[in-house]
């Protein structure tokens, strides 16, 4: 763990250094301040169509930075050759891809703490009902859902060596993942057999993110989760990102590095 | 110090059909506390390999290869070498300052080490001025020099140093020489690759010549120069085999 906070630690200052956050924030705060000044539909509902833009913008922003920051970590530290003095320390190669993982994971977790604070005061902007516990809520399982996405895309950059390769396939996947992940099992009871069982095996597969996804409850003002759900929702994150990153320590173990 | 038992490198082509190619051929080499060792030898000769062995950034074939004792397949065996490489390339967009603090929290330095160390190691490359500017800003020279304070930030017992001159001007180069100097009255032990063998015979007590994975040559640069009755670059080229062209 003494090793890990380091390598954790030039990630979060790489993330505060580069400008990728401050333009996805400004472009979602602009956007949402621009949606909600436009009452077209000129009801109370207003409030709420607000809510369900900036949380969806909160989203794809969260999963921009979530893939961009992880897809370049160990590609960059391969072309730059800081890989060189850094595995020349006393740490492991599995050290390194925990560390990454710690650093872009707490990363994402402090750019959702920004994206959802800024959330919950455009919300108090325009009603005065807000939830915060279930806000807490939504954010921890978001940031739940981003460890799974961090761990899936650190695999992604130890096989594939260009981070954009990388970064566009786990982008599709996980889009992919949270709009039709949810129903593959109703596709597969349509199809004959072999094809059914191979839908079914994926739909057992994959992380599924859709879970993580709380939006409609905080649009709707819906109570809390109850603790075990949400509880289990995390194990089910944990156990995602234990199987990502103990594939990707097998596959980074005896990788040339050059 | 160091030891390196009848080591072997290959690499496999990723090309099929094509042969291994054997970068290291049965090295055996014995690095005494104290000493500055010169390992020399053409492009191509097994240098950068043998280093990748002790680094741990490749397994060797066969053969091991031990730093104080401790095989360097294990981590540990790293924690009180200092490595800069040839080409040094860091993150640059930390300031000196931060990547020796980062470098040191790997380490494990105590935190009220840290900053001692921090002060001490940019004093002797002569980067305190620009401590707190990041890395991109710097010249090539001030950037080998970054390199060098992070091989030290942890006061290794041995540092391995990748051919430390290379690409550096004259001023950097003695700069560069100063310090290995410097070390060595501190009793450190540096093992370190060059192909200027005008440095090596100024700073080496023993030197190792290479050539095509092979050892051809090992012992005090006084010694050889004595058994060949030649300067350390003729031997070395006449070990490596190089004929002048007649004219």
């Amino acid at each position: 763990m003494h090793s890990l906070w380091p390598l954790a630690l030039v990630v979060l200052k790489e993330l505060v250094r580069r400008k990728d956050f401050y333009v996805l924030f400004v472009l979602t705060a602009l956007l949402s301040v621009l949606m909600g000044s436009v009452n077209f539909f000129n009801t109370a509902q207003i409030a709420r169509y607000l809510k369900e833009i900036c949380l969806a913008l909160i989203w794809i922003s969260s999963l921009v930075i979530a893939i961009t920051t992880t897809a370049r970590q160990i590609p960059a530290e391969r072309e730059n050759r800081t890989i060189f003095p850094l595995l020349a320390k006393p740490v492991s190669r599995g050290q390194v891809l925990m560390g990454k993982f710690l650093g872009c994971w707490l990363a994402c977790g402090l750019c959702l703490l920004v994206f959802y604070a800024f959330f919950g005061v455009l919300s108090i902007g325009r009603s005065a009902e807000n939830n915060w516990l279930l806000l807490g809520q939504a954010l921890l399982l978001h940031w739940a859902m981003l460890g799974i996405l961090v761990a899936m895309t650190l695999l992604g950059s130890v096989v594939f060596a260009a981070p954009s390769s990388n970064g566009t396939i786990c982008f599709i996947v996980s889009v992919g993942i949270l709009l039709l992940g949810r129903h593959l099992n109703k596709v597969a009871l349509q199809l004959a057999e072999p094809a059914q069982s191979i839908i079914y095996a994926v739909y057992f597969a994959i992380p599924h993110f859709e879970i993580f996804d709380v939006r409609d409850l905080v649009i709707h003002h819906v109570g809390l989760v109850p603790a075990g759900p949400v509880a289990l929702a995390v194990l089910y994150a944990a156990a995602y990102v234990a199987v990502f990153l103990l594939a990707a320590r097998l596959v980074f173990r005896r990788q040339a590095l050059n | 110090m160091l030891k390196i038992e009848n080591l072997i490198v290959e690499y496999r082509s990723k090309e099929i059909g094509q042969p291994v190619r054997r970068a290291v051929d049965g090295l055996s080499l014995d690095v005494q506390a104290g000493e500055v060792f010169g390992f020399l030898g053409p492009n191509g000769a097994g240098k950068t390999s043998t280093m990748n062995v002790l680094l741990g950034f490749v397994n060797a074939t066969a053969g091991d290869a031990y730093l104080f004792g401790v095989n360097v397949k294990e981590p540990v065996a790293r924690q009180r070498i200092g490595y800069l490489p040839e080409l040094t390339y860091y993150y640059k967009f930390l300031t000196a300052e931060e990547i020796l603090r980062f470098y040191a929290g790997i380490f494990r330095i105590p935190r009220n080490e840290v900053e001692n160390r921090i002060d001490a190691v940019l004093k002797l490359v002569e980067l305190d001025h620009a401590r707190k500017r990041v890395i991109k800003s710097y010249s090539k020279g001030m950037q080998q020099r970054v390199g060098l304070a992070q091989a030290l930030i942890n006061n290794p017992d041995l540092l391995i140093l990748d051919e430390p001159t290379s690409g550096l001007d004259p001023i950097g180069r003695m700069k560069v020489r100063e310090i290995i100097q410097r070390l060595r009255n501190e009793g450190k032990t540096v093992f370190f690759s060059s192909h200027e063998l005008g440095e090596v015979e100024m700073v080496c007590d023993r030197v190792a010549i290479l050539h095509e994975g092979k050892l051809r040559a090992e012992g005090k640069v006084s010694s050889l120069v004595n058994q060949h009755q030649m300067n350390l670059e003729q031997i070395f080229l006449k070990l490596v085999g190089f004929q002048p062209s007649p004219n």
